[in-house]
């Protein structure tokens, strides 16, 4: 297995910030041609790991080792990005960094010419890039601005970013969170002629099945540490999710409930677009009490349209809205009255004001109502009253009631606000991805109380890009694609693989028989 | 109510004036005075472009105008010759862009507060040099100008010989053609691109390799340069003297101008010319039509022109994406 | 060199640091000092004691930060809410022609009526004179900092054009300046045979009131919020676009109050050089006080002692009073870099 020679050797990598030990003692071997899967939580220690690696950061113990092209080890010198495009590792972040307004040749050509050259080679440039595209098979055009691309085209153009920079080692941050599980085929489909042709990948992931179907050998980080290297042919999902958490991890239950009366009708609407939510189109949609209503689609594809449309922030510009059976008005703190709960997509823009309080965040939506408000002041006892319960309430660690809300980590955030919304009892609560990058402690968290709440009588819209949380959590589901929404499905009877194939744009039906077959088939 | 008497002229003055301007837009002195006016907008206005390109915003720009105007002509007056005069501003400008990018860029304070610092600096320090340099004159020393360049034969084409060809100094050709070269180098040289980069997407140019701050504080520091030697072309071209007050918002309006040209080089330009050619009519129609109207009116144009400018491409700009977005290394 | 964001900033690092700030500014500046040649010890001692060292010094010292106190506010309560606002030193004249304009024997009641009356006219002038670049902001997205630096100098040249024009006053043997400010109408002195006047209460008021509307509101709680995150404001149901109205009426409304205090409670009449620059001085103000309403009190004592001091240094010692104007900006520079302190911690190694 190691027969290969190695490409990418780090001994004993230690970093600590303050208090927090991200990285312990960490040992990892690459060899050429490989594919490593790298598996672990949000807060594991691997974003740290690959920073290091990538000079972002400089360790505070260990050594780096490169091959160079003659594949002789080299010591990597640390804290410079440079040092390791030079040394030939690319990065493909989970986040993609392409700059939006230049073009793709532009953002791919950019950092490789000597800078004080007076003519940019651009023919060169072509050329090279239309080989490796036809090598790798990469399509995408390289004259358009990055930003009008597709979410699998940018991604693309970040691995065609590396191999133009003649990579030998690819690391991929995350690469299928934005996926479809097609286009994650056709991502594998890369990676492995890649890996054929000598190139050496980490693909970090917290996706079990996608690691076992991807990688030669999977390593798992736990609070900074290493405590699996296995090959993946010798394990399972089971053994991995348990090396991942620490302990067996709870199966969530959802009961069956027999649904109420209808919360929320959408009747053919239409809401207008902005650069990033993208619009939608002719909706119908009906979501009763006691029931959770699953939407999926690929990012862009109206189902930001839809969130801003329930969160109050954009008007409907046609069609008709129902809101527990009377008038809709388009307007965040009606609708906050009328017992509309939502939990914003980026909890770090919309859910919380940084730099203001626990306390002051906790109000946020409530410091206009009584008993927060009395003649214009705002009663700050019984704010801070009030956020004490919630934070016991809602289990919110990591902070006073006087801490800026910056400082909290993205699971005790989501929890506060989570806490800040259900206390209402809303009768209707718009869900829009609200596990994304939370540990699974605090994600199954989330997932309770959300059912909790539809146990409690809520019409539930979870918004979400998460497939398997979907399939597992909700009664129905639709999906979006290109603005419009296909009918409520029963879940019982759906797959991911039928998801993805509508998310790309298949009739239900069409999408259902043929994932029914390939079931058929591989029985 | 007041002003309405004055404000309504009769109907022979208005079509009089309507031929009175036509009469001036057919002179070569006014071509030669709307390039004059545009000259040191087009040095402020592509200082200011190349630092917002980079993604930096720099308020610094009128107070570092104050200072080339002083450093340029206090050279010349202490006995530098004209072109060292120019070099002198240039540097004084990189040094206080220096400051700015240090303040901004690595320690990552706000872009706005550091410029009005800048400018607070930049002023009060040159007036307070000029003040314990001459100690007591009764009116402003001169110095010798930069004169026009005479150009054989291109300076016998009508109107714009005169006006071009023999009406421009140095200054102004140098101008014209650094606009020339600020767009070839954005747009066509791996630093352009880097530059550029850095201002849409800072961590996208950081994850190619490029140092982010280095370019920033480069971007920064050229383009002040050029600032300062905007101002320096009013102290040692357009007049001969150094006076207080006497940038009296041109960076500003430089500011509105880089909107205006969607932070384009070109377009800059013909912003700056549009300008400077607003401004040479306000003067001629002055003379003209002035008596009947208060001369403030007309010196009000050229900023109620510029916040016009900045109300019609409101709907279009295209600013850099990370424009006053402080960027610090490995955080997103 | 590493940056660490605090939890807390200590109280006595809040205070500590304008103060570290102002004094690293008198440090800077002893080079230029020295440059002219001036001892730079007995400068400072001169420069402290026309601030402080005489019943006259004190008096002058307040009467020149009263202005500054309410250009400082006006300044703090907009950046609060990142509404840039740089044209204080515009809405101060709109304010001192307000004043004018009603208090020059226009309307002649008694004085309970009429430095109220001025009062008023001077602060609606400018909140209306900030009304637009705020609207231009909130509608149409055009960048308030330019056009509100614009506007100061339309403004100057407007009152320029008045005190030359339809106000200019007919005694002034063709000086350009207003009609005086009838008895009635002008704020009455504090102290006899000063020129102390109550538009220093008027400041002190109101930095008292907003900083009981920013802290202890339910606006103020909506202005906070709006400056630090306005995507979550929004998403919470605040209206970003009626703070901002509201924020940038009150701001330019406090300018327009000092500029009322100048015309009304010192000079008596308008010009052109009514204020050296008080508006942008109020920036500084603002960010020593790190827009804190009751800070921008002692930031303003503070940058109004420079300028008094400075005026009576450079007399005594020759050197340029335009070295309180530098001073002035080095603290603004030296407080910005202090505030990284404030804000975060710094580790070596």
């Amino acid at each position: 297995m190691t027969a290969r020679p190695p490409v990418l050797c780090l001994a004993g990598i230690g970093k600590s910030f303050g208090d927090l030990v991200a990285n312990d003692a960490i040992d990892l071997s690459l060899g050429r041609g490989e594919i490593l899967a790298l598996l672990g939580e949000n807060g594991a220690g691997k974003t740290t790991l690959m920073n290091i690696l990538f000079g972002h950061y400089v360790a505070d113990e260990g050594s780096i080792e490169v091959a160079g092209p003659d594949g002789r080890l080299a010591p990597l010198p640390p804290g410079s990005p440079q040092a390791a495009l030079a040394a030939g590792i690319g990065m493909v972040h989970q986040h993609f960094t392409l700059a939006d307004n230049l073009s793709v040749l532009d953002n791919i050509v950019l950092g490789t010419e000597r800078w004080w050259q007076p003519f940019r080679r651009m023919g060169r440039a072509r050329q090279l890039l239309a080989g490796l595209i036809e090598r790798a098979g990469l399509a995408v055009d390289l004259d358009v601005p990055a930003g009008s691309l597709s979410v699998g085209e940018r991604q693309r153009v970040e691995i065609l970013k590396a191999l133009y920079r003649e990579a030998r080692i690819l690391i991929l941050d995350e690469p299928t969170a934005v996926l479809t599980p097609q286009e994650t085929d056709g991502l594998f489909a890369v990676l492995r002629r890649l890996a054929a042709d000598g190139l050496a990948i980490v693909f970090i992931s917290h996706k079990l099945a996608e690691v076992m179907a991807i990688s030669e050998r999977v390593m798992v980080l736990r609070a900074g540490r290493v405590v699996e290297d296995v090959a993946t042919a010798a394990t399972d999902r089971a053994a991995l999710a348990e090396a991942m958490v620490g302990r067996p991890i709870p199966a969530m239950s959802r009961e069956p409930l027999k649904p109420g009366d209808p919360a929320l009708v959408l009747d053919g609407v239409d809401v207008a677009g902005t650069d990033h939510r993208g619009t939608m189109h002719g909706v119908d949609l009906t979501v009763k009490a006691r029931e959770m209503v699953g939407i999926a689609g690929v990012a862009g594809n109206g189902q930001g349209a839809l969130a801003a449309l329930l969160s109050g922030l954009a008007p409907p510009a046609a069609g008709r809205v129902t809101l527990f059976g009377g008038p809709f008005r388009p307007d965040a703190v009606t609708l906050i009255d009328a017992g509309v709960g939502r939990i914003p997509e980026d909890r770090h823009r919309d859910g919380v004001v940084g730099d203001m309080t626990l306390w002051e965040n906790a109000v946020l939506e409530d410091y206009r109502r009584h008993p927060f408000r009395r003649a214009g002041l705002l009663d700050r006892a019984a704010a801070r009253a009030h956020t004490a319960r919630l934070m016991a309430e809602h289990d919110v660690r990591g902070g006073g009631l006087g801490t800026p809300a910056r400082l909290l980590s993205g699971g005790n955030m989501q929890k506060l606000i989570l806490g800040r919304v259900l206390d209402r009892e809303p009768g209707l609560i718009l869900a829009h991805q609200p596990t994304r990058g939370l540990d699974i402690g605090a994600a199954t968290a989330v997932q309770a109380r959300l059912l909790e709440a539809r146990g409690r009588g809520a019409a539930i819209v979870l918004i979400s890009e998460d497939l398997d949380e979907l399939l597992q959590l909700t009664d129905r589901i639709a999906v979006f694609y290109r603005g419009r929404l296909t009918p409520l499905l029963p879940t019982e009877g759906l797959s991911a693989r039928a998801l993805g194939l509508m998310m790309a744009g298949h009739a239900a039906d069409e999408a259902l028989a043929e994932t029914a077959e390939r079931r058929t088939d591989a029985a | 109510m007041l002003g309405f008497a004055v404000l309504n002229p009769t109907y022979e003055t208005v079509s009089d004036s309507m031929l009175e301007t036509l009469d001036i837009l057919l002179t070569a002195s006014f071509w030669a005075a709307t390039l004059r006016i545009a000259t040191p907008l087009i040095f402020g206005t592509l200082g200011e472009l190349i630092c917002e390109r980079a993604g930096v915003l720099n308020l610094g720009i009128e107070g570092i105008m104050v200072a080339g105007a002083l450093i340029g002509w206090l050279s010349v007056y202490m006995g530098a010759d004209l072109v060292t005069g120019v070099a002198l501003a240039f540097l004084t400008g990189v040094a206080f862009g220096l400051l700015h990018g240090a303040l901004t860029v690595p320690l990552a304070l706000s872009q706005h507060v550091s410029g009005i610092g800048i400018t607070l600096l930049a002023t009060s320090l040159s007036y307070y040099a000029y003040r314990i340099i001459l100690p007591d004159v009764p009116s402003p020393p001169r110095i010798e100008p930069f004169q026009p360049i005479v150009w054989p034969i291109l300076s016998e084409i009508p109107l714009i010989g005169p006006s071009l060809f023999a009406g421009q100094t140095a200054m102004t050709w140098l101008a014209l053609a650094l606009v020339a070269l600020t767009a070839w180098v954005l747009y066509r040289t791996p630093v352009g691109l880097a530059v550029r980069a850095c201002g849409e997407n800072p961590a996208a140019a950081e994850a190619q390799g490029i140092d982010v701050t280095a370019v920033r504080m480069g971007a920064v520091a050229v383009g002040s340069g050029l600032m300062a030697v905007g101002g320096a072309f009013l102290t040692m071209s357009a007049f001969n003297a150094f006076f207080f007050e006497m940038i009296n918002g041109r960076g500003w309006i430089c500011i509105a101008l880089v909107v205006f040209a969607s932070w384009r080089p070109g377009k800059a330009l013909l912003g700056a010319l549009l300008f400077g050619a607003f401004d040479a009519l306000q003067v001629r129609l002055q003379q003209t039509i002035g008596g009947d109207l208060p001369y403030q009116l007309f010196l009000m144009l050229p900023f109620v022109l510029s916040i016009l400018a900045l109300i019609v491409m409101s709907r279009r700009a295209a600013y850099p994406k990370a424009l006053m977005v402080p960027y610090r290394k490995g955080e997103r | 060199m590493r940056l660490e964001p605090r939890a807390h900033a200590p109280l006595w690092l809040q205070l500590a640091a304008p103060v570290g700030a102002a004094l690293a500014a008198l440090v800077i500046t002893a080079v230029p000092l020295s440059w002219a040649e001036a001892p730079v010890l007995t400068a400072y001692a001169m420069l402290a004691q026309g601030a402080l060292g005489s019943g006259f010094a004190l008096t002058e010292t307040l009467t020149k930060a009263a202005p500054l106190i309410l250009t400082g506010l006006a300044a703090a309560i907009a950046f609060r809410a990142r509404l840039w606002n740089i044209g204080a030193e515009g809405q101060l004249y709109a304010g001192a022609l307000a004043a004018v304009m009603i208090g020059s024997g226009t309307v002649v009641l008694s004085p309970w009526l009429m430095v109220p009356l001025v009062l008023v006219a001077g602060a609606l002038a400018g909140a209306l004179l900030m009304l637009g670049p705020t609207l231009l902001k909130v509608r149409l997205g055009v960048d308030e900092v330019v056009t509100t630096l614009l506007l100061n100098f339309i403004m100057l040249l407007f009152v320029q054009m008045m005190v030359e024009g339809p106000l200019q006053d007919p005694m002034s043997l063709g000086w350009p300046q207003s009609m005086p400010i009838i008895d009635e109408a002008a704020l009455p002195r504090l102290v006899e045979r000063t020129r102390l006047h109550i538009g220093l209460i008027v400041a002190l008021v109101a930095a008292l009131a907003i900083w009981l509307t920013v802290q202890r509101t339910t606006f103020g709680f909506e202005v906070r919020a709006v400056g630090a995150n306005p995507h979550a404001a929004r998403f919470a149901g605040m209206s970003t676009t009626g703070v901002m109205v509201r924020v940038g009426l009150l701001s330019g409304a406090l300018a327009g109050l000092a500029g009322v205090g100048e015309v009304a409670g010192l000079k008596g009449f308008l010009t052109q050089d009514l204020s050296p620059g008080y508006g942008y001085s109020g920036i500084v103000v603002a960010m020593l006080a790190q827009l804190n309403p009751l800070g921008v009190v002692l930031a303003a004592l503070f940058v109004a002692g420079v300028f008094v001091g400075a005026d009576s240094m450079s007399r005594a010692i020759g050197v340029s009073n335009t070295i309180a104007d530098l001073i002035v900006a080095i603290a603004l520079l030296t407080m910005l870099v202090a505030s990284l302190v404030i804000r975060y911690r710094v580790r070596f190694g």
